[in-house]
């Protein structure tokens, strides 16, 4: 018998090995996006501060910026709005999509803790989330000028996570629009 | 005695909180409702699929499939409408393509490897047994040895 095809279980055993580690570095609760380069879903919902007025999907375009999913049951939304009023001082245009919540404690929650947003679409029922495939608050949803989502991050954007994944992209689409 | 009713109290309210009432305009739906909420998974909680979840989502996307069955939707397009928002991950039967080839293809492929080297294992077998078989010097000599063995005793 070949010596050499002794070592063949050895062999398997390190490939094996090796994609069992590679996958260790994965977060198996980040689900790819289906949205990505897709242009952003139609909607037709209430403002959270205005009832009378609605917004669809055109009010997003002519501008590059995001669209954070929050609701005031989320924990984490808490520990993210820090980071959401300091990127609307630096300029970042944010949009708020208030995520089947109460309207008079999402209110109050942006009198408390300030309020980054540009303006607030209402989805009491979650039907634009469905759209968007939301399945945890919170989302943040980077969106071209021309209405096509760039970039989605599903959790809390900190600085680690803007500078890493939303910073260059956004820089980019900016700058190539002036 | 009192724990038992306790116990019972419990138990019940544990089938209340878990059935939720679906109410359908055809009957003939309720089967392939069924089938669709064990067939998706819950993109929340990813270990369970959309009827064993009771995670918010899940509730909503029961509704979703609900009101699209109701619409006469077939299961494809229920699928992909799906697929379209939540991506791949949702379905928890993937589809054949590109990325996935591999995945159904493996049991097949691993299923012929061991096929293949069951048969080549079959056919050295007699060469191996007659390599192993002792010369016919080495079976007198044997048979001394064992003879003085037992005449020794």
């Amino acid at each position: 018998m070949n010596r050499l095809a002794l070592f063949v279980p050895l062999a398997l055993f390190i490939g094996l090995s090796l994609v069992l580690l590679l996958g260790l570095d994965k977060d198996p609760t980040e689900l790819p996006s289906a949205l990505v380069g897709e242009p952003f879903p139609a909607f037709n919902l209430p403002s959270l501060e205005d009832e009378q007025s609605t917004f669809t999907e055109k009010d997003l375009k002519g501008d590059v910026l995001l669209v954070n999913v929050w609701a005031t049951w989320c924990f984490a939304c808490r520990i993210e709005h820090p980071m959401l009023n300091e990127l609307s001082q630096q300029g970042v245009k944010i949009v708020g999509l208030n995520y089947k919540d109460q309207r008079v404690s999402a209110k109050a929650w942006l009198v408390e803790r300030g309020n980054p947003y540009q303006f607030n679409i209402f989805d009491a029922q979650g039907s634009l989330g469905i759209d968007l495939g939301v399945y945890g608050a919170p989302e943040t949803y980077l969106v071209d000028a021309e209405g096509i989502i760039r970039h989605r991050r599903v959790g809390v954007v900190d600085e680690r996570v803007w500078n890493a994944e939303f910073r260059a992209l956004y820089e980019q689409l900016t700058g190539a629009k002036q | 005695m009192r724990l038992m009713a306790l116990f019972t109290l419990l138990l019940s309210s544990l089938v209340v909180a878990s059935t939720e009432v679906v109410e359908f305009s055809d009957e003939s739906l309720r089967p392939r409702f069924q089938q669709l909420v064990e067939e998706l998974r819950c993109p929340k909680c990813q270990n369970q699929n959309l009827a064993d979840s009771n995670s918010p989502i899940s509730q909503d996307l029961r509704r979703e499939i609900q009101r699209m069955l109701e619409q006469q939707m077939t299961d494809q397009q229920i699928k992909d409408y799906l697929k379209s928002r939540y991506s791949e991950f949702i379905l928890y039967r993937p589809e054949v393509n590109k990325s996935t080839w591999l995945l159904w293809g493996s049991p097949a492929v691993i299923l012929l490897l061991g096929l293949l080297i069951a048969m080549r294992h079959n056919r050295q077998k007699p060469l191996a047994t007659a390599s192993n078989s002792a010369s016919a010097a080495d079976q007198q000599r044997l048979a001394a040895l064992l003879d003085d063995e037992v005449n020794q005793q």
